[in-house]
C-alpha cells in the first residue's frame, strides 16, 4: 500500500475495499460493523436512549494530550454523558484529504479504537470518504452516539435555585489552549496538555445524588463562560462565580496570559460543570475528586435571585461580569 | 495597549534568540531590542520581543513595601482598637 | 519567581483599596470627583478584568483613555489593507485587527472571501511567511504604539541585513505622549492625573512624561498593568492631588528606566521619522505618527504598492471619538449594546478586547453592583 491517501481510495473500488479491510475491519470489526452490514442492529436495554452527534474539526490534528480521533470519541460521548446518559455506541464518518500520511490516519484510528475501548463504547456503523486535496484540511470526523439515559437524573437549567451551589471537575481551559499553543508560528514548548477525556466515569460517581443535581454541561466551546451564560440566561437567578476557586494549570495560565486570552472563555474537552442542592454538593465534590478524572475538582460559586447574569468575584476582590465571548480565540498583542 | 509578560531567560540559542520560561511553558524570544542579555535574566516579553528587563531586586522590594504599608496598617488599627 | 503572581495577591489589594478609601475621604467634601485617565487600554483591560472600579470610591472617576492603537486606527486604514489584500497580496496581521470596521468591510471579511491573511502573534511571523513565499508580496500591518513599533522596527531591519525583497510594512504607528499634551488641554474632560502606561512606558522612559507634567501642572503616575500595580499607581495619584503635587512618579521602576530602552528608541530613530498621523475619533495630530524614512522606503507599503490611505467614513451615529477622549462612558452612545455589542462591533472601540465600549460590555455589563 502506498504512504499516502489517494482518491480511489474513497472510490468504492478496490483500493477502497483494501482500505477498509487493512485499516477499519481489524481495528472496528468485531461487533455489529462484522460482515459489514448497510446498518447496525442494536439490542437497546431500555427505551429511554439519548443520541447526539457532533462533527470535528481541529488544527493541528495532533496536539499535546490527544488528537482529533481523542476529540470525536470524548466529545460525542462527553455530550450524551451531561445528559446522564451512558454512552454504549457509535457511528464514525471520516472525511479524507487526498494526500493524507496513513501513517497519521492509522494513529487517530488507533486513538479512535483505544479512546473508545476505554470508555466501553461500541463503534458499530461507519463511513470513509476522500475529497481532493485542498477540499478539506487533512481529515474532518463525524461521530453520533446513543446512550442509555440513568432514570434517577432529571436535569434542566430551570431546575437551578438560590442556594444550588457550582461545581467543575478540574482546571478549566486546558483544551483550548493547548491546541492553540501547538499552532505554527507560535514557537512554545512544554506547554498546557489537552484535557481531553471521558466525563461519564464522574456522572457515575455523582448517580447517588443524582436527584440533588439539577444540570451539567461540558464547557467545550466558549468555555466556562459561555455555558454559565447559557444556564443563567432567561432564570431569575445570578450564578455568582469565586475566580480564586477556579482550578487552572499554571501552563495554561502562561500560555493565556501571553497570547492575550481570557481562560474562563476557552474550551474544555473532558470537564463537565454541575449544579446542585447545597446539601449533595460535598458529596458529588468528594466523589468526583475520589476519580482519577475528577481529582482537581472544586465548588467555583452559588446560585442567587437575580437577573440570569454570571457575576465573578476576581481574585483581586472586586466583582465584574463574566460575559460571553465574542467569536474566534486570537492571540492579541494588546 | 501592549500585553507583556516578564520570562525567566533559560538559555540563549547560537542564533542569539532566546528560550523563555514563564511557569514552565518555554517561549522563543528575540533579543534584538536588549544589550548582552544572559541566562538568568528575567525580561518582558511583548509580541515575541524582550522589550525590557525586570529588575528582581526592584520587584522584590516593591513587594516588601506593600507588606510594610500593611504591617505598619494593621499596627495602626491596633493601636486605636485595643 | 512569578512575578505576576506576586502582584495580585488579594489581601494586599484589599489593603491598597482601603488606603485609597481613606486618602479619598481627606479630600475637600466640595471637591468634584477626582478625573483619573488611565491612558493605556490594557490599564482599561486590567481594570475591568480585576472589577478595580468596584474597589474605588465614588469620589474617583476613572476615565478611559485613547491608549488602544486598534481604537485609534482610522477606517481608511482598513479600506486600503483590504485593497491590498483583493488584489492578491498576502497580509500579516495581529489578531486584534482582524474585526476592525473600515468603511465597508473588515479583513475577517476580506479573509472569508478567499484573501490570504494570516494571523499571527509575533513580527518574527511575519518575516518566515515572507521567507516561505518568496514570489508573493507580504504586507505586515504594522500598527501599534511605541511598544510595539520597536519589535516591527527589529524585524524589518533583519529582514533588511538578511535581503528579503517580498515584505513591506502599511504603517500606522502612534505615539503617546502628543496625544497626551490634548487631551491635558482639553476642557470638556477636566483630568486631574494620568495612570501612564507600562509597556509604553519601558521603551519611551519615564522622563519622556516630564514635558506633559510640567506644561500642564498634572501628575503622571506610570503603573504596572497588575492589580496592586493599579492600586498603589491610584494611591500615589491621591498622594500627588492631597500634597498638590504634580510629579512624574515611576511605580512600575522594576521594568521603566528613565531614558527608556535606549537599543529599541536608537532603532526606531534610525528606521522612522515623526509624522502627522490620524487618530480616529480625535483627528489629526502633529508629530504624532512614525513613517518610514527615505532610507528604508523600500519596506514602505504605501509607497511600493503606490497606495492612497484615504480618510474613510465611520457610521455617523457612533461616539468613539468621545468615548476615546474619555468624554462620554460607552453607556451613553445610544447604540452601546443595542445595535452595538462585541460581536457586532459598529465602532472600533468595541472591536478591540481593550477597546472602552468592548471592555464595559464584557467585564462591567449594564448595572453591575459596584
Ligand atoms: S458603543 Fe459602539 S457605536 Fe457606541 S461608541 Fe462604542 S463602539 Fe461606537
Amino acid at each position: 500500500m502506498s504512504h499516502s491517501l489517494q482518491m480511489a481510495h474513497g472510490g468504492g473500488g478496490r483500493l477502497s475495499r483494501e482500505l477498509i479491510e487493512a485499516e477499519i475491519l481489524p481495528r472496528f470489526g468485531q461487533g455489529p460493523l462484522q460482515g459489514l452490514p448497510d446498518a447496525a442492529s442494536l439490542e437497546l436495554p431500555s427505551n429511554r436512549v439519548a443520541y447526539s452527534t457532533d462533527s470535528f474539526v481541529v488544527k493541528p490534528v495532533e496536539f499535546p494530550g490527544g488528537n482529533i480521533g481523542t476529540l470525536a470519541v470524548h466529545g460525542t460521548a462527553n455530550d450524551l454523558a451531561v445528559c446522564g446518559a451512558e454512552p454504549r455506541w457509535m457511528s464514525l464518518a471520516l472525511i479524507l484529504e487526498e494526500g493524507l500520511s496513513l501513517d497519521l490516519l492509522r494513529r487517530i484510528l488507533d486513538t479512535i479504537r483505544d479512546t473508545a475501548n476505554a470508555g466501553n463504547i461500541q463503534v458499530v456503523t461507519g463511513d470513509l470518504k476522500v475529497v481532493g486535496r485542498g477540499q478539506c484540511d487533512a481529515l474532518y470526523v463525524n461521530t453520533s452516539g446513543i446512550g442509555v439515559i440513568q432514570p434517577a437524573f432529571a436535569l434542566a437549567p430551570s431546575h437551578v435555585q438560590p442556594g444550588d451551589m457550582l461545581l467543575v471537575s478540574g482546571p478549566v481551559g486546558d483544551h483550548g489552549m493547548a491546541v492553540l499553543a501547538a499552532r505554527e508560528h507560535l514557537d512554545f514548548t512544554h506547554g498546557p496538555v489537552s484535557d481531553t477525556g471521558p466525563i461519564y466515569p464522574l456522572v457515575r460517581a455523582a448517580l447517588p445524588w443524582a436527584p440533588a443535581i439539577r444540570f451539567m454541561r461540558d464547557p467545550t466551546r466558549g468555555g466556562v463562560a459561555a455555558v454559565l451564560n447559557e444556564i443563567a440566561s432567561g432564570l431569575p437567578v445570578d450564578l455568582q462565580v469565586d475566580e480564586s476557586a477556579i482550578p487552572i494549570d499554571r501552563r495554561t495560565a502562561a500560555v493565556a496570559e501571553l497570547l492575550g486570552i481570557d481562560i474562563l472563555q476557552v474550551a474544555c474537552e473532558g470537564r463537565v460543570l454541575a449544579i446542585c442542592a447545597a446539601g449533595a454538593a460535598q458529596h458529588v465534590l468528594d466523589a468526583w475528586q475520589g476519580c482519577p478524572e475528577g481529582r482537581q475538582s472544586a465548588l467555583i460559586g452559588t446560585v442567587t435571585p437575580g437577573t440570569g447574569r454570571v457575576l465573578l468575584k476576581t481574585r483581586t476582590g472586586g466583582t465584574r461580569l463574566l460575559d460571553i465571548p465574542a467569536g474566534e480565540l486570537l492571540p492579541r498583542i494588546c | 495597549m501592549c500585553l507583556a509578560v516578564p520570562m525567566c531567560v533559560l538559555r540563549i540559542e547560537p542564533d542569539g534568540t532566546a528560550v523563555g520560561d514563564l511557569d514552565g511553558v518555554r517561549h522563543g524570544v528575540d533579543l534584538s531590542l536588549l544589550e548582552s542579555v544572559a541566562a538568568g535574566d528575567y525580561v518582558i516579553v511583548h509580541a515575541g520581543y524582550a522589550i525590557e528587563r525586570l529588575d528582581p531586586a526592584e520587584a522584590q522590594s516593591r513587594i516588601r513595601l506593600f507588606q510594610d504599608l500593611q504591617t505598619s496598617r494593621n499596627a495602626d488599627a491596633g493601636e486605636g482598637n485595643p | 519567581m512569578n512575578f505576576l503572581e506576586a502582584f495580585r495577591d488579594p489581601r494586599m489589594a484589599g489593603m491598597l483599596r482601603d488606603e485609597i478609601h481613606e486618602l479619598a475621604g481627606r479630600r475637600g467634601k466640595r471637591d468634584r470627583p477626582l478625573s483619573i485617565m488611565e491612558v493605556c487600554g490594557t490599564h482599561t483591560m486590567a481594570i475591568s478584568r480585576n472589577g478595580i472600579r468596584s474597589m474605588l470610591p465614588s469620589t474617583i472617576r476613572l476615565i478611559s483613555g485613547p491608549g488602544c492603537p486598534v481604537c485609534v486606527t482610522p477606517p481608511g486604514y482598513i479600506d486600503a489593507a483590504i485593497r491590498l489584500a483583493d488584489s492578491g497580496t498576502h497580509l500579516v496581521t495581529f489578531g486584534d485587527l482582524l474585526n476592525v470596521p473600515g468603511s465597508h468591510s473588515t479583513l475577517a471579511e476580506a479573509r472569508s472571501r478567499g484573501a490570504a491573511i494570516h494571523v499571527v502573534y509575533s513580527p518574527t511571523a511575519a518575516f518566515a511567511i515572507a521567507q516561505e513565499r518568496s514570489g508573493t508580496q507580504v504586507v505586515f500591518l504594522g500598527i501599534g504604539f511605541e511598544t510595539t513599533t520597536a519589535p516591527i522596527a527589529a524585524m524589518v531591519d533583519r529582514a533588511h541585513q538578511i535581503g528579503i525583497h517580498n515584505l513591506s510594512i502599511l504603517t500606522a504607528f502612534k505615539c503617546v505622549p502628543p496625544a497626551l499634551h490634548i487631551l491635558a488641554i482639553d476642557p470638556e474632560l477636566h483630568l486631574d492625573a494620568f495612570l501612564c502606561p507600562a509597556h509604553v512606558s519601558a521603551i519611551i522612559g519615564a522622563e519622556a512624561y516630564e514635558p506633559v507634567c510640567r506644561a500642564h501642572a498634572i501628575p503622571c503616575v506610570i503603573a504596572g498593568f497588575e492589580p496592586l500595580d493599579i492600586l498603589y499607581g491610584i494611591r500615589g495619584i491621591l498622594q500627588q492631588v492631597l500634597h498638590r503635587e504634580a510629579r512624574v512618579d515611576n511605580q512600575y521602576n522594576r521594568v521603566v528606566k528613565p531614558s527608556g530602552n535606549r537599543k529599541a528608541l536608537d532603532l526606531l530613530a534610525r528606521c522612522f521619522q515623526p509624522s502627522d498621523a490620524d487618530w480616529r475619533g480625535i483627528g489629526v495630530l502633529p508629530a504624532s505618527g512614525l513613517t518610514f524614512r527615505e532610507n528604508w522606503s523600500t519596506f514602505d507599503a504605501e509607497r511600493r504598492f503606490d497606495l492612497r490611505v484615504e480618510k474613510g467614513t465611520v457610521n455617523p451615529a457612533c461616539q468613539c471619538g468621545n468615548v476615546l477622549k474619555g468624554k462620554i462612558l460607552p453607556t451613553a452612545c445610544p447604540l452601546f449594546g443595542t445595535a452595538c455589542t462585541p460581536s457586532r462591533p459598529i465602532g472600533p472601540c468595541m472591536v478591540s478586547n481593550e477597546g472602552t465600549c468592548s471592555a464595559y460590555f464584557r467585564y462591567e455589563g449594564k448595572g453591575v453592583p459596584s
